[in-house]
């Protein structure tokens, strides 16, 4: 009995949020620096008009729309740990819940700017609202991001009030002890709020999961609505849902790794986590691979006109070397890797996981551009310029920037909130040791 | 004077509003403002007219103005359309070859940025050993428009007259229509346009004229129901020497490209017309005339091709 509670005490002070160490502070301070320019030519793009960004008539969406795609693709990652493990009755996941539901908070949060970003008329908003009209997929979007945005937000909350209260019981009373204060004072504990709160906590896992299912597919039906070669598939849905959990798992081995060094949580996020996140990384791999063989192989065998010069692009033509890394460095390389045990070690786990979440960004950049530029009647009567596609530094600045602010959401969150569920840690403990 | 510079005030405000505040504006007067006798000497000569309470007053021809072409129409009206119209365009691909007069009426009228186009004339060839033919294409107003189905904002839309119409002061830059058209027909406003004039500047934008364009948002053929409202052809159809374009209403079953009229139905029948990748199921209202007995050899087009 007294060990285990010399075990809380010391699971506590391992998990309590730390103040910024050098590296922290150095971290930081480039992350703002990064969100900084982002927003100087953002303000360029504002001022001057979308003409600093070197989309035209026919590439008219470029490296927003694929950025915008990428973090709502991020953003899955939540429900997949969350909610997909948790109904499952898998408890080793515990300690990434929150590391993934922040993620997916703040990928959300930013795949919301990075649409904004997109709009010629930003000022004008609030028109979505004001003159929706169903039938538009857009309309869709923004009505499922939206319910996503707020059922993360509360999946983030709810099991933080416990750990809330053991905040307030450690802190002085000063600084941040005000905003532990004014989220969680109401929480005491009880039965009947701990009742409440699982309960909550259920109902939530269990909704989140059609929603989450929904952005994505009606993301992919930005695309899949039109007529376009290598848009035009029925693919679509089931090919961006099974990419995306894909990237949120290599962006949680990340996450996990970096976590566990920085703040030395070596006791919590074990190898057998990486080893388990590894197994689960390479299905999703091997799923997300069908739906591309699904996706690219057919049209390849038939080779219908319109979509020829599509696929040529992608496969021999200006796009092929970017294809062909991201197929190999963001998906099949990785899962040869940790189709090993030794590959599932952190350190192999946080290289694969890099390749996978950069590979997933440049595959959703080639699976928006690409067909933009093969349109049906042939590029005519424009200037050189509209023919190509490389993105301005503005687009670049901002994309980064964008990155970067959801990589700063995240970062302080840590600095504020613990990263692990303390309270959620100590029960599980207190199972283990009992039994 | 008073009036004259408050009006002047809030024109302005509306110009900054819309991000589209060109020098020249503010020194426009309202010419409703300004009583006209307040500065012209009578010249003597009279002119009859005919009062708002019906009788017939003399007027010196010197207290007359112009009045600018007032566009009176609500926007709610535009976007119902011209009642009992059903317009449609009919191209001759046999008798066009390449000459732009139609592209650049069409650029001038609407004030369009050098790098766009609405109208595009476009090299064609079917397959390898087919014969090529010059394609003008614009918007197909299609009855099933892809553009008007995947816009959030009601800012493109289809009229009862079967006009489909772009409204820049809803439109959001979304530009989801851009990739939702098969037809490659839509441009954007990536920047101010540089070769609008001040008049085109500083008249009050409609949907019907689509001037002036604005920036940040998604322009297109309009089929000019200004010009139809006024009972003339669209500024394509009139530049065309060649007569390609034949434009007219289908409920009254006649087209015209100004100087001979046919009816559409024979025109259809008789010339074996078609319509651009009607296999998508978007029903445009642009018919083309197949590339047959053909009034020019396509390399005469050739000229005029920019390198």
């Amino acid at each position: 009995m007294i060990k285990t509670i010399l075990t809380d005490t010391q699971i506590i002070s391992d998990l309590v949020p730390q103040k910024f160490g050098k590296r922290g502070m150095i971290w930081t301070l480039m992350l703002v620096a990064i969100c900084m320019i982002g927003v100087y030519a953002y303000y360029r793009q504002i001022r001057y008009g979308l003409i600093v960004t070197s989309m035209r008539d026919y590439a008219s969406w470029g490296i927003y729309i694929s950025n915008f795609v990428f973090f709502v693709a991020i953003s899955l990652v939540g429900s997949l740990i969350t909610a997909v493990l948790r109904l499952s009755g898998v408890h080793w996941a515990t300690p990434l819940t929150r590391i993934s539901e922040i993620i997916a908070v703040s990928a959300i949060t930013f795949a919301s700017l990075i649409i904004i970003v997109d709009m010629g008329r930003p000022e004008r908003f609030y028109f979505l609202f004001m003159y929706g009209r169903l039938q538009s997929p857009i309309i869709w979007d923004v009505t499922v991001i939206s319910t996503y945005f707020i059922i993360s937000i509360l999946l983030l909350y709810i099991p933080l009030l416990p750990d809330m209260g053991i905040l307030l019981a450690q802190k002085e009373k000063k600084g941040l002890y005000k905003l532990y204060k004014f989220l969680g004072s109401f929480w005491k504990g009880t039965h009947m709020q701990i009742r409440i709160g699982k309960r909550a906590i259920n109902i939530l896992c269990i909704t989140i999961i059609p929603v989450a299912f929904s952005i994505h597919t009606v993301t992919s039906w930005l695309f899949a609505t039109t007529y376009r070669p290598g848009w035009d598939s029925t693919n679509f849905g089931a090919y961006f849902i099974s990419g995306a959990f894909l990237v949120g798992a290599g962006a949680v081995s990340v996450a996990m790794y970096v976590f566990r060094r920085y703040y030395k949580l070596a006791n919590y996020i074990t190898n057998e986590h990486f080893d388990k996140m590894g197994k689960i990384t390479v299905m999703l791999g091997m799923v997300y691979l069908y739906f591309n063989v699904n996706e690219y192989l057919t049209p390849y065998f038939k080779m219908k006109k319109t979509e020829t010069a599509f696929l040529n692009s992608l496969f021999i033509g200006d796009f092929a070397p970017l294809f062909w890394s991201a197929i190999f460095g963001g998906m099949i390389i990785p899962m040869l890797v940790l189709l090993f045990r030794k590959g599932r070690l952190p350190v192999p786990m946080f290289i694969c996981g890099i390749m996978i979440v950069v590979g997933a960004w440049f595959k959703r950049y080639l699976i928006v551009t690409p067909t933009l530029l093969q349109p049906f009647l042939p590029m005519h009567n424009v200037p050189a310029s509209y023919k190509h596609y490389f993105p301005s530094w503005e687009e670049w600045a901002i994309a980064c920037g964008s990155l970067a602010g959801a990589l700063l959401v995240i970062t302080i969150f840590a600095r504020i909130f613990p990263i692990i569920p303390i309270q959620e840690t100590i029960i599980e403990h207190h199972e283990k040791s009992t039994l | 004077m008073d009036t004259n510079s408050t009006s002047r005030k809030s024109f302005l405000a509306s110009i900054v509003a819309t991000g589209l505040a060109l020098a020249g504006c503010g020194t426009k007067k309202d010419p409703f403002a300004l009583a006209a006798g307040e500065h012209a000497k009578p010249s003597g000569e009279k002119v009859k007219l005919l009062s708002v309470d019906g009788e017939i007053i003399e007027v010196d021809a010197a207290f007359l103005r112009p009045v600018p072409d007032s566009h009176a129409i609500s926007n709610k009206a535009e976007r119902l359309g011209i009642p009992g119209k059903k317009f449609v365009m009919v191209i001759d691909l046999a008798r066009c070859k390449n000459l732009k007069f139609c592209e650049k009426a069409c650029n001038h009228a609407h004030g369009m940025h050098t790098d766009l186009n609405w109208l595009k004339v476009y090299p064609m060839e079917e397959a390898e050993h087919t014969a090529p033919y010059w394609q003008p294409t614009m918007c197909m107003h299609c009855d099933e428009p892809p553009c008007v189905k995947v816009c959030p904002v009601d800012a493109t839309f289809k009229r009862q007259d079967g006009l489909v119409l772009v409204d820049s002061d809803r439109c959001i830059g979304c530009r989801f229509c851009m990739a939702a058209c098969p037809y490659a027909t839509r441009v954007f406003n990536w920047e101010k346009p540089d070769t609008i004039t001040t008049e085109q500047t500083c008249q009050p934008y409609s949907c019907e004229t689509s001037v002036p364009q604005k920036v940040g948002t998604v322009g297109k053929c309009d089929f000019c129901p200004d010009m139809a409202r006024k009972d003339e052809l669209p500024h394509c159809v009139s530049a065309c020497p060649n007569g390609v374009y034949f434009f007219g209403d289908i409920n009254e079953d006649s087209v015209t490209n100004g100087a001979e009229t046919f009816r559409f139905s024979d025109l259809i029948k008789d010339k074996a017309g078609y319509r651009l990748m009607d296999d998508l199921g978007t029903k445009p209202s642009v018919y083309y005339l197949p590339p047959v007995a053909r009034n020019f050899p396509f390399e005469k087009g050739l000229e005029n091709e920019k390198t």
